[in-house]
């Protein structure tokens, strides 16, 4: 049975669509409502909040827990200076994609890793010999809050100077009074941050937040509204976009960060590290594939349900179905794994895994869409991703005058 | 601004008005590679896309307030997104009723049915299904909007089907939905509503999409055609299309100019076009307010038919029977626009809370109340109770008035143009035509009066003098039948050609017609490219 996070009922409380999945074990709402476009307005125009409480979070202590880290994943931890996050990869000896998570050093000795699988064990193996402790802390509380006014919801409540705060950042402070990690980080790419508290702090957590961001426009999210911005963001989806290597049911299926578009959260050139010389290898001889972005045709799309005299018609939220994505000359060269209309860019746009030479700008491609049962293509390009980037995801933000 | 632009800069086309259209049709020009100068009259560019400050820390949407069918092609082509528009979905439609019921219609299918439901079982049901006919037949529409107009010889539906190359799709539509376009190009949308819907309290407001910026009753026939462009938005993508540009509508204008300018167009601001120059029947360029000449291969006019070319041009250019077209032109503006700055969000009483005001408000009670206040119009008054449409964009988009304050955007219909003592005492009848509205209003929200901070009121007179929309009507002249497609402005010149060589319109008053749309830009841009007229 799922269980519920530190937030449920709040969540719960909020939620008038019933519409929830299984996320690592908790129950997760997939929207508020039962449509996502109210959230969706929330995190591109406003303040969206979700509940990420579900990720799991390993806490690295003593003084090797920087070269732990950076011996599993891939960034050289050791250099990193506290304060810092980092956005990496975990792989397997092979060099095949386990993972991605961030990496935050919270002090010297103490690095915090959040991932999406859980990487106790695994790390666990690899720390002999080391001077550290591994704990799961995935019973933290976690909770984001995004969008390009999150810094007028949450300033207010905090200790220091918010706007003084940069893009990957974090740091201990008071919020409403109570103890947490705020990091300046997210999974939309857009302004946005991502608070981390002891479970009994939450609920009040929760409401300060709320009552703060009212006259901001906050609004709760869910599931469903966070795929769409994620793919505006350009952002791949472990279990998605790649499987886990240590889960791939069969070596196809399995990716290497470079196959995955994470190619560059790898720094090959230090100590070694899990997967190291696999990927100099697969570096040198270039990955076989590539994850790019498509911008799918509308006026294709157009055409393809004129046929069976339709208006086009595609779902109002993302789909994670996979479909095949073939040259023009009808042969599969890779496929879609996310796609969503971009209300925001009024394109249709999806990430794609293709061989690598079908992965430079601007190649046609045709991408399979099925209309009255029936299966047809639609061209597509390769587009730059991320498809939305906006500068305030790095600016100092701006706080609205008080009224 | 820049003064770039000495007289002898080899432009290869000068564009007089900086409204959105003017913009596009600029930026399509310099992505082709020309040499594109755009000349604005006020300040800033957009018309009657335009976003002001007029009390501190409050902007107003000050004309258009809704984009509505803004050309996916161009949002694409332009590259907006990057240019910083950003569009907010519109997510609701609310009716309140002076017997305090009211109707909200929203994202959730079910619970709009549940809405509706309450005036009527047999409307809830049948409105799923009515959307789904309207979304295929929008197709329709679509295709003329995205098309520079057909010739034509006669001007039946079916021919006019035909015309823009579908007659084969025409003849093979169901014969309900053949029966239910033909309906749609000659009824009136009342009667066309009608025909499926039974509660007085849907139709009503359903029914005002038809005479926005016309001078026609909801029961005037013709006045069902319009509806459909509500259901086009639909078909545009896989969410809504109606929606708040961040920023005001200002935003749209200028994402397009920085997109223009990026491609290379010159844009300079207060500088007004008094004359077009015309010798040996071309265009050849321009002459400004202040006397500067600027010449340029080709003209291009993003300002109204009649102001074009009876005013900067003149009379003695023209052949008679244009002239003659353009007399007949119907600009009759008939609506007016105020906007307010808010303390506080004032609630309805019939529905406190905000959950339902986060789209369009319209009060439009009964087609007897909207055939009321088109009466008053005819006889030359405002009406005392008109239509309004309300929307406040503060509730979608807190960028547009500082935390916990709000900004409320009123459209109203009818203030018509022609005022029985003239157009010119508008001034004086202002400010009793504001308490008119705000009395409307004020019936359902009864702390409006104590909200407000400061009010801008615009008669059609004022959006003449201020926005240059001749008449004040804001489509730059009606979105009727008779004055659509190949009859736009002038039948025989609907293909943004004038009768001047070298003299090209892209505006409003050019196929496909009025609203935040950029169609008559894109495709004006596009003929002349393909014309090889520069
Ligand atoms: C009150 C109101 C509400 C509306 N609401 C909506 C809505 O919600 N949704 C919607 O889709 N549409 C709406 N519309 C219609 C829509 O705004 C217009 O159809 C559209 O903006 C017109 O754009 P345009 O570029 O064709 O012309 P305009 O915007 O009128 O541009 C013409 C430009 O020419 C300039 N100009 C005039 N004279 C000169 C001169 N002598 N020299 C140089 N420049 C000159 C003007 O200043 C202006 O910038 C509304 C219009 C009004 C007035």
């Amino acid at each position: 049975m799922s269980r519920p996070t530190p937030f449920h009922p709040r969540t719960t409380a909020a939620n008038r669509g019933w519409a929830y999945k299984e996320w690592a074990g908790f129950v997760a709402p997939c929207s508020y409502d039962r449509h996502s476009e109210r959230e969706y307005v929330a995190f591109r125009h406003t303040v969206g909040v979700i509940d990420v409480s579900p990720l799991y979070k390993l806490d690295v202590r003593g003084p090797d827990a920087a070269a732990l880290v950076a011996r599993c994943w891939s960034r050289d931890a050791t250099q990193m200076e506290p304060g810092r996050v980092v956005y990496a990869t975990l792989s397997d000896d092979d060099g095949y994609l386990l993972d991605d998570g961030t990496i935050t050093m919270l002090a010297r000795d103490h690095v915090r890793v959040t991932s999406s699988e859980p990487w106790w064990a695994w790390m666990h193996d690899y720390a002999r010999g080391l001077d550290v402790t591994l704990t799961d802390v995935s019973h933290l509380a976690a909770l984001a809050i995004q969008g390009p006014l999150a810094a007028d919801a949450l300033a207010p409540l905090l200790d220091f100077d918010l706007t003084k705060m940069r893009f990957f950042r974090a740091r201990r402070a008071k919020l409403a009074g109570r103890p947490v990690w705020i990091t300046r980080t997210g999974y939309t790419g857009d302004l946005g941050y991502e608070v981390f508290c002891e479970p009994e702090h939450a609920l009040a957590l929760w409401d300060a937040i709320f009552e703060a961001g009212a006259p901001h426009g906050i609004e709760p999210c869910g599931l469903d509204a966070l795929d769409v911005v994620r793919i505006e963001a350009g952002f791949v989806l472990q279990g998605v976009d790649y499987v886990t290597a240590r889960l791939a049911p069969s070596p196809k299926r399995k990716s290497t960060a470079y196959e995955a578009g994470l190619g560059w959260t790898v720094e090959l050139d230090r100590a070694p590290f899990v997967g190291q010389r696999a990927i100099r290898d697969e570096v040198r001889r270039g990955p076989a594939w590539a994850t790019v972005g498509l911008d799918l045709s509308w006026e294709g799309l157009e055409a393809l349900y004129a046929r069976y005299d339709l208006p086009p018609h595609l779902a109002p939220i993302a789909s994670r179905a996979s479909v095949p994505v073939y040259d023009n000359g009808k042969k599969q060269i890779g496929q879609v794994t996310s796609s969503t209309w971009s209300p925001l860019l009024k394109r249709y746009i999806a990430i794609a895994q293709v061989q690598a030479k079908f992965a430079t700008l601007g190649t046609q491609v045709q991408v399979e869409h099925t209309v009255d049962y029936e299966r047809g293509v639609v061209g597509a390009v390769v587009a730059p991703r991320p498809f939305f980037d906006p500068p305030r995801k790095k600016a100092q933000p701006t706080l609205r005058s008080a009224p | 601004m820049s003064r770039l632009g000495t007289t002898s800069a080899p432009w290869d086309a000068v564009i007089v008005g900086g409204g959105h259209n003017g913009l596009v049709c600029a930026a399509l020009l310099a992505k082709a590679g020309k040499k594109v100068l755009v000349l604005e009259r006020r300040e800033r560019v957009g018309g009657a896309t335009l976003t002001e400050e007029h009390y501190p820390g409050f902007r107003y949407t000050v004309a258009s307030y809704v984009v509505s069918l803004l050309r996916p092609w161009l949002w694409r082509e332009l590259d907006l997104a990057r240019h910083g528009l950003q569009l907010i979905p519109l997510e609701t439609s609310f009716s309140p009723y002076p017997d305090g019921r009211s109707l909200c219609r929203g994202p959730d299918p079910i619970a709009t049915r549940e809405e509706i439901g309450a005036f009527s079982r047999r409307d809830a049901e049948i409105y799923p299904t009515f959307g789904k006919s309207m979304g295929r037949l929008a197709r329709f529409v679509k295709r003329f909007v995205d098309q520079t107009a057909p010739d034509p010889t006669s001007f039946r539906p079916r021919d006019l089907a035909q015309l823009v190359g579908h007659g084969r799709a025409f003849r093979e539509l169901p014969d309900d939905e053949e029966a239910l376009l033909t309906r749609l190009l000659t009824a009136s949308a009342t009667d066309f509503l009608r025909e499926t819907f039974e509660a007085d309290e849907l139709i009503a407001p359903m029914s005002c999409s038809g005479i926005i910026g016309t001078c026609l009753g909801v029961s005037s026939p013709g006045t069902a055609y319009v509806l459909l462009h509500h259901y086009m938005g639909e078909i545009d993508g896989a969410s809504r299309a109606w929606g708040l540009a961040r920023g005001g509508n200002g935003a749209v204008a200028d994402a397009i100019a920085s997109s223009a300018q990026a491609s290379g167009v010159t844009i300079r601001t207060s500088a007004a076009v008094d004359k077009i120059l015309v010798e040996r029947e071309r265009a050849v360029g321009v002459v400004l307010v202040d006397g500067e000449e600027i010449r340029a291969r080709t003209v291009v006019s993003g300002c109204e038919p009649r102001l074009t070319m009876l005013r900067m041009v003149g009379r003695d250019h023209l052949p008679s029977d244009y002239t003659a077209g353009l007399e007949r032109y119907k600009n009759r503006g008939s609506s007016g626009k105020v906007n307010l700055s808010l303390d506080f969000l004032p609630e309805f009483t019939c529905r406190p809370g905000d959950g339902h005001l986060r789209g369009d408000i319209a009060i439009a009670p009964s087609t007897a109340y909207l055939e009321q206040a088109f009466a008053e119009a005819k006889a030359g008054r405002w009406s005392r109770r008109p239509y309004l449409n309300v929307v406040i964009p503060s509730l979608l988009d807190r960028t547009m008035a500082p935390p916990g304050k709000h900004v409320m955007s009123i459209f109203v219909q009818y203030a018509p143009y022609h005022l029985a003592d003239g157009p010119s005492s508008w001034p004086q009848h202002r400010d009793a035509f504001r308490d008119d509205v705000l009395d409307t209003l004020q019936e359902y929200c009864p702390r409006l009066r104590d909200a407000i901070l400061h009010a801008q009121v615009l008669s059609p007179w004022d959006l003449e003098q201020e926005l240059g929309l001749t008449e004040g009507n804001i489509f730059h002249g009606e979105l009727t039948l008779d004055q659509i497609l190949f009859q736009r402005p002038v039948a025989g010149w609907a293909r943004y050609k004038t009768p001047v060589r070298d003299l090209w319109m892209c505006a409003s008053g050019t196929h496909p017609g009025g609203g935040v749309m950029g169609a008559p830009g894109g495709l004006c841009a596009r003929e002349m490219l393909a014309a090889g007229a520069l």
